[in-house]
């Protein structure tokens, strides 16, 4: 559909480039995936970890590797694959910014391992302060992002000098979704950044004694609630532009969602407060206004479920499907690339719906830091997401690597999607539920002293160490077909599926690529939301917190 | 942009469901009070100890089935420990952290707070149910953040 052939086929410079990034995703994977193991054994209370290795050591590594570098990494991958893809070759200057980008990332996960490791930051990954840990952590996590805005300064300018040789042309859905989501990435890292290099650095190296929590904790947070629409955006590509071709139907409509990622820019940004429903020092008005924006973002992604089921049924009926729900059978139930994704939207509507659950107000008090979260964003990140993530490997691998994807191991994709729909209804079944009854996230076993409600918790943990286990097999599922995709598969060509737009769609509207507006706008929200509750923070604020080491 | 009939019906049922659902949490959590914790007081967390009231930690009776209860979080524990309160007491908790961030939750109660250094956390419950109210830290703060826990006697 695009204007060349040239265009059907990953450069294989920027293949390289590509697996790159994929390699260290999935070792992050396999070890991180571990760590989550040991985890869910611990807290069943049969299993002591032997060396003295700590339940809180593997909690870091688990969260870290498979939320921070699993994620990032694979989204840079995916992203360049894509925009050269879609839009053309990278230039050498732009490849050799993204090979910066790809050691500046190693290089941190590298020194931050390191730290965790030796014991020196066992601060989980959200690392609160005045939890703290070696200043080699910090720094190693900060050049994970530096290394991640050099990456996608790489992709803005390839885009931008698209833009600049084909003015008045809308450019390919995919690569505006790419650009869209670095936007996105770009502004929300501004706020850990400023954390960590304005307040914890300078104090975790003892230049300065005390650091204000609140201040800490609100950029945190006003980073961590897009980073999870950073992890989720990427998936979405894959389901409105990607698998419509996969199935042999067509995008729905190009301007609707062009528009859905818009309105993720605008909205995924101003709500970072509703994960901080319950703490102190936080005007309650300025809460109530940011879960309102927050329920804004859920727009768009009821547009991406109406656009997504819209082009299964089309597609079905266009094979002459009868009846309410026949076009459900003409869907391709034996290939890999759209099945193992199809679980993962799946997935969403139960995660959405405890999603709205957690940022209701008064009703996170119920579930507020319950096991019952750790369910909820293993349904959504590690279930919608990860597993659109599989299904984008099982072609995108492929033809990086100029190998197929063998009947046997689409096969083994399959099973491996199933595997992981059992192991994660186990266990994240198993965290709502006792999170329901008040058992504790990132908590080790504990029976509180002989508390009979603790006692009712410990079945629950019981079946998450079994849906763990079950799930640690489909890890190792992806690990062989990966390592069988990148070195083993017989050579020959793979499809990069794009989607087309339905004949006789309009063309999607200049407006969508007027960055000063779109972006003007995000921070216009940004600067609503945050101005005057910040202020206040910082007017009101106590004196700072020394530095401490409890484990 | 052309939208098709279906999906305008969708996407306003959904959002006009949105609304209601906003200014019924609105009404709930300003009319109502039913809003989540969020007390604006700070104090020295170097301090704790010398500073009204939290030099004393403790429960104290301050009307006919009403008390309050002035506590420390510090790792591992809770200042002061195992209350105990007669049944359809109304309890108002004020909270402060000695150290790092704990959290402080009360299990089949809507008692769920963060109590931060150098901030005040306010929270309230009636406690009508007797019986035995495991209280644990929910915020991780340190290698023994699992055993952080009291109890709430309710008799």
């Amino acid at each position: 559909m695009m204007n060349s052939n040239k265009l059907e086929k990953v450069d294989s410079r920027d293949a390289k480039l590509s697996m790159a990034y994929f390699y260290v995703a999935f070792i992050a994977l396999a070890l991180g995936g571990l760590a989550g193991l040991l985890q869910t054994l611990v807290r069943s209370g049969k299993v002591v970890l032997p060396w003295g290795i700590d339940y809180y050591q593997v909690l870091t590594v688990h969260g870290v590797l498979l939320g921070l570098v699993l994620t990032t990494f694979f989204i840079m991958g995916f992203q360049f694959a894509l925009i050269s893809r879609t839009t053309g070759t990278f230039t050498n200057g732009a490849r050799i910014t993204g090979w910066v980008g790809f050691w500046l990332m190693t290089i941190g996960t590298a020194m931050a391992a390191t730290m965790v490791l030796l014991k020196e930051a066992s601060v989980l990954y959200t690392f609160y302060a005045p939890l703290m840990a070696h200043p080699i952590f910090y720094i190693g996590l900060t050049l994970v992002i530096v290394g991640s805005w050099v990456a996608g300064g790489s992709m803005i300018a390839t885009y931008a000098k698209w833009k600049r040789n084909n003015p008045g042309k809308a450019s390919s859905l995919l690569t505006f979704m790419a650009i869209i989501n670095t936007f996105m990435w770009i502004i929300a890292t501004l706020g850990v950044a400023a954390t960590v290099l304005i307040q914890i650095l300078p104090w975790s190296l003892g230049l300065v004694d005390t650091i204000d929590i609140l201040v800490s904790r609100t950029l945190f947070w006003y980073f961590g609630h897009p980073m999870v629409y950073f992890w989720l955006l990427p998936a979405y590509m894959c389901w409105y532009a990607i698998v419509p071709k996969i199935i042999g139907g067509k995008i729905f409509s190009d301007s609707l969602a062009r528009l859905s990622f818009i309105l993720f820019l605008l909205f995924s940004i101003p709500v970072g407060f509703h994960h901080q429903l319950v703490e102190p020092g936080i005007d309650p008005a300025w809460k109530y206004i940011q879960v309102v924006l927050t329920f804004m973002v859920i727009i768009p992604s009821l547009m991406t479920a109406f656009s997504l089921f819209a082009t299964f049924e089309s597609f079905g009926r266009s094979k002459g499907a009868k009846g309410l729900f026949g076009w459900f059978r003409k869907l391709p139930w034996g290939d890999a690339r759209f099945v193992v994704p199809f679980i993962g939207m799946l997935s969403f509507i139960p995660a959405g719906a405890g999603g709205i659950i957690n940022a209701s107000h008064q009703m996170n008090a119920v579930i507020h830091n319950t096991i019952w979260v750790t369910g909820h964003f293993h349904l959504t990140a590690a279930t919608a997401v990860v597993l659109t993530f599989f299904g984008i490997s099982y072609w995108l691998i492929p033809h990086l690597t100029g190998r197929v994807l063998t009947k046997a191991m689409n096969k083994l994709a399959i099973i491996q999607g199933i595997v992981w729909t059992i192991g994660m209804s186990f266990m994240s079944g198993a965290m709502h539920a006792a999170g329901l009854l008040g058992a504790p996230r990132r908590s080790s076993f504990s029976e509180y002293g002989g508390a009979a409600q603790a006692q009712e918790w410990i079945p629950y943990q019981i079946a998450q160490a079994v849906g763990g286990s079950i799930l640690f097999i489909g890890i190792i599922l992806v690990l062989i077909i990966f390592i069988n995709l990148a070195f083993f598969a017989p050579k020959g060509e793979t499809e990069f599926p794009v989607g087309e737009v339905a004949d006789g769609a309009e063309k999607p509207p200049l407006v969508f690529e007027n960055w000063k507006l779109w972006l003007g706008i995000s921070a216009a929200l940004i600067l609503f939301a945050y101005t005057i509750p910040f202020i206040d923070i910082i007017q009101n604020a106590p004196p700072g917190s020394k530095g401490y080491k409890f484990w | 942009m052309k939208m098709h009939l279906d999906e305008k019906i969708w996407l306003g049922l959904s959002f006009g469901m949105i609304m209601i659902f906003m200014l019924i949490t609105g009404y709930q959590g300003f009319a109502l009070e039913m809003g989540p914790p969020s007390h604006k007081e700070t104090i020295d967390p170097q301090k704790v100890d010398q500073t009204a009231p939290f030099d004393q930690p403790g429960i104290k009776q301050i009307g006919e089935n009403e008390y309050e209860v002035v506590m420390t979080l510090q790792i591992f524990s809770f200042n002061p420990a195992n209350i105990e309160v007669p049944a359809g007491s109304t309890v108002h908790f004020t909270m402060t952290s000695k150290d790092v961030v704990h959290g402080f939750q009360v299990a089949n109660t809507n008692l769920n707070a963060m109590v931060m250094p150098g901030h005040i956390t306010k929270i309230t419950q009636k406690f009508d149910k007797p019986g035995k109210y495991l209280v644990l830290c929910n915020e991780y703060c340190g290698a023994g953040h699992q055993v952080m826990s009291t109890t709430i006697t309710v008799k």
